[in-house]
């Protein structure tokens, strides 16, 4: 049974019954295979520009769909339910686009943003570095300016959609001086297609196989500086506010995949019968299940509390890293559950669950491992809270953008 | 070029159907309704014909008020504009007053802009008769060109081919003309979000019978050459007869045939 849900508008409900309708005839046939043999499904991207998912979460005025939170993270939701990479790779491209949509000068935005959230083109995110992941502030890529031009020049690691990707949101060191560390960073927009830019061949992961992940070489990338997106040093800045919001979207994620698992080990509960009765009717299997739905309902209820805070224009970092911790940590629970829910069969191929479970670990480490995640929160416990506020007080940045 | 649409809401045969018991017709009200999947190729059909000069595509449905979601959905995957013929007394029509009220409908929409084509789906997926195109055909003075599995239009003429099971026939017809298609046309488009957004803004006509000068007494249950005398649920599949080959297994597969009456 796919989750219940309120939506604020009809036309977002509509939109959740196209998602569920596309997601159930286009992608469930497909994801198994499609996982099994690491072969990433771009023309599925294509079709989710055409039908407008892709820039969902962006102005209207800039060719996204002027959607809040709550709406695109339950679309995501619904998307990862039947096919973990699709959540995934839509989650990244908006996350790829964060740089251009809040920072870029009203050129940039008019001269690339359209085509970025208009569908055809597909973004990737490349902050990581090899000997730089959860301590971004150590990457090494640099950003040399040379007359009109940056070249860059350095080793992006785990891109999702490297070499498949159309242009890249790249951050880069542009000052050397180590008392400068964090903010010598800066951001470019580079399309794929630059002289000196190469993917290396995809890594094999022990999951979410569809989703190509990639090391970007960057051999003296020549980009012009109009590439630059905000000044020079906020790189770091732009960086770190995108991924609280694609925390948001990387728990939807999760909390779509643990609803996916638990739908299959429902199905398989109340048809497989030992001891002359159905193991959904034995209370120890079906204590299993009901402990799978709370843990999904905890996180898509933290995840929705975090998406409203964002659409009432309010702080909402602290909340978005609760969400992907809950969310991410449950879908791991979730999903292992399911695996014991099928048995024997639930640890072979021939059943989906396995997958998911090998899906939902990587979850609890991209985007912020959980335990830098714990990290945000226990530092954000020093800061004062316990404010009182009405949601009638903020204008909503849902109606900002109409 | 202008076409009408005609689509029916139906409920969702995924989900569970049911009569009432008060006058056995099928229950469209305690049940999850959607556009009949068979008609959203004729909503195709219209729109690709339609995108690739000008004119519009107006979309028909006659049925009770869920049945404006039917028109709904085809106007987010593009259609123009819509006409809901909503009434009490329609309740429990059978086909013929179906096509009654349909070719009202499109003659009063003819006193506007008369339609080049009028396209349906080839049969409806909960009743299934497949009789309504040929008879709103013959009540509009139409030719009628039905099962196209391909329809072009060249001209004053429409082109359809129709697979047969022993051969497949190319047929064409003058416009104005009925048009009625199948499953093989083509592969229908989903709503984009912008399709969901813009269709809020597109006009839906809501008529009733007194606004086509239908009498109510040609139409609704009471009118109905066919009823529903009782219905029952279908008994749940048993297992299955597995017949053991022992050099007489092609008998035992012959009497088990014949007693069920099937050779
Ligand atoms: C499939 C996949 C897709 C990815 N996609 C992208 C992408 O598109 N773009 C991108 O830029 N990156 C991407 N990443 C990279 C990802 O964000 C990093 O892997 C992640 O941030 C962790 O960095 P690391 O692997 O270097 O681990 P490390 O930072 O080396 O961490 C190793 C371990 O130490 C722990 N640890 C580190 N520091 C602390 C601390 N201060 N306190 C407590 N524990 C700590 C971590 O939690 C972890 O358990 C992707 C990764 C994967 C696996």
């Amino acid at each position: 049974m796919p989750a219940s849900r309120v939506l604020p508008t009809e036309e977002a409900a509509d939109l959740i019954r196209l998602v569920r309708e596309f997601a159930a005839e286009k992608l469930a046939p497909r994801a198994a295979q499609a996982e099994a043999e690491g072969a990433f499904p771009r023309e599925i991207f294509r079709t989710l520009g055409a039908l407008g998912i892709l820039g969902l979460p962006y102005p209207e005025a800039d060719g996204g769909g002027g959607q809040p939170y709550e709406v695109y993270l339950q679309v995501l939701e619904e998307l990862a339910s039947v096919w973990a990479t699709i959540g995934v790779g839509t989650s990244v491209h908006a996350l790829s686009c964060y740089g251009l949509a809040t920072r870029g000068t009203p050129e940039q935005r008019e001269r690339w943003l359209p085509d970025l959230l208009g569908g055809d083109l597909l973004g990737g995110y490349c902050l990581s570095e090899p000997q730089a992941g959860s301590d971004p502030g150590a990457m090494t890529t640099k950003a040399v300016r040379e007359g009109d031009d940056y070249v860059i020049t350095g080793t992006k690691a785990w891109v999702t959609h490297g070499g498949e990707a159309d242009y890249y949101m790249v951050m880069a060191r542009t000052s050397d001086d180590p008392a400068e560390r964090a903010a010598g960073i800066s951001c470019f927009l580079v399309p794929a297609d630059a002289d000196g830019l190469s993917a290396d061949p995809p890594e094999h992961k022990m999951g979410l196989m569809g989703s190509t992940t990639a090391t970007m070489r960057f051999d003296h990338v020549r980009v012009a500086s109009d590439r630059l997106l905000g000044a020079e040093g906020d790189g770091l800045k732009i960086a770190l506010g995108g991924l609280d919001s694609g925390r948001l979207g990387i728990a939807a994620v999760a909390t779509g995949l643990a609803q996916g698992a638990l739908d299959r080990a429902v199905d398989y509960a109340q048809e497989r019968e030992t001891f002359g009765r159905k193991i959904s009717d034995h209370q120890g299997l079906a204590f299993v299940l009901a402990d799978m739905e709370a843990a999904i309902q905890s996180a898509r209820a933290v995840t929705l509390h975090a998406a409203r805070l964002r659409d009432q224009g309010m702080p909402f970092s602290r909340e978005a890293s609760i969400a992907k911790l809950v969310a991410t940590d449950n879908a791991m629970k979730v999903t292992t559950d399911a695996v014991q829910v099928l048995g024997g069969y639930g640890y072979t191929r021939d059943f989906p669950v396995e997958r998911y479970m090998r899906e939902a670990k990587v979850m609890q480490i991209f985007e912020g491992t959980n335990q830098i995640q714990r990290m945000v929160i226990s530092r954000s416990l020093a800061k004062p809270s316990g404010t009182i506020t009405t949601t009638a007080a903020t204008t909503t940045a849902h109606e900002e953008s109409h | 070029m202008n076409i009408v649409v005609c689509v029916k809401h139906v409920p969702d045969a995924q989900g569970e159907r049911t009569f009432n018991a008060s006058d056995n017709t099928v229950d469209r009200e305690n049940v999850d309704g959607l556009l009949s999947e068979l008609d959203e190729y004729a909503v195709e059909a219209a729109l690709t014909l339609v995108e690739a000069g000008e004119g519009e595509v107006t979309i028909v449905t006659v049925g009770p008020d869920a049945a404006a979601d039917a028109i709904k959905k085809s106007l987010q995957m593009g259609a123009h504009k819509g006409v809901h013929v909503n009434d009490e007394a329609i309740h429990g029509s059978d086909a013929i007053a179906t096509s009654l009220v349909l070719a009202e409908t499109i003659k009063k929409l003819s006193a506007e802009t008369a339609p080049d084509l009028v396209i349906t789906g080839m049969a409806s997926t909960d009743g299934a008769m497949g009789v309504v195109p040929a008879m709103l055909a013959e009540r509009l003075g139409l030719p009628a060109i039905t099962y196209a599995s391909e329809l072009s239009v060249d001209g004053g003429t429409a082109r359809i081919r129709r697979d047969g099971d022993v051969s497949t026939q190319t047929i064409e017809a003058s416009l104005p003309a009925l048009v009625s298609v199948t499953d093989q046309i083509n592969e229908p488009r989903y709503p984009s979000f912008k399709g969901i957004m813009a269709a809020k803004k597109k006009p839906v006509e809501q008529w009733a019978l007194a606004d086509l000068g239908v009498d109510p007494a040609q139409v609704g249950l009471d009118a109905a050459w066919s009823k529903v005398e009782s219905f029952a649920a279908r008994p749940p599949r048993t297992a299955g007869e597995i017949v053991v080959d022992e050099g007489d297994g092609g008998t035992k597969l012959a009497s088990f045939l014949a007693s069920r009456k099937f050779i």
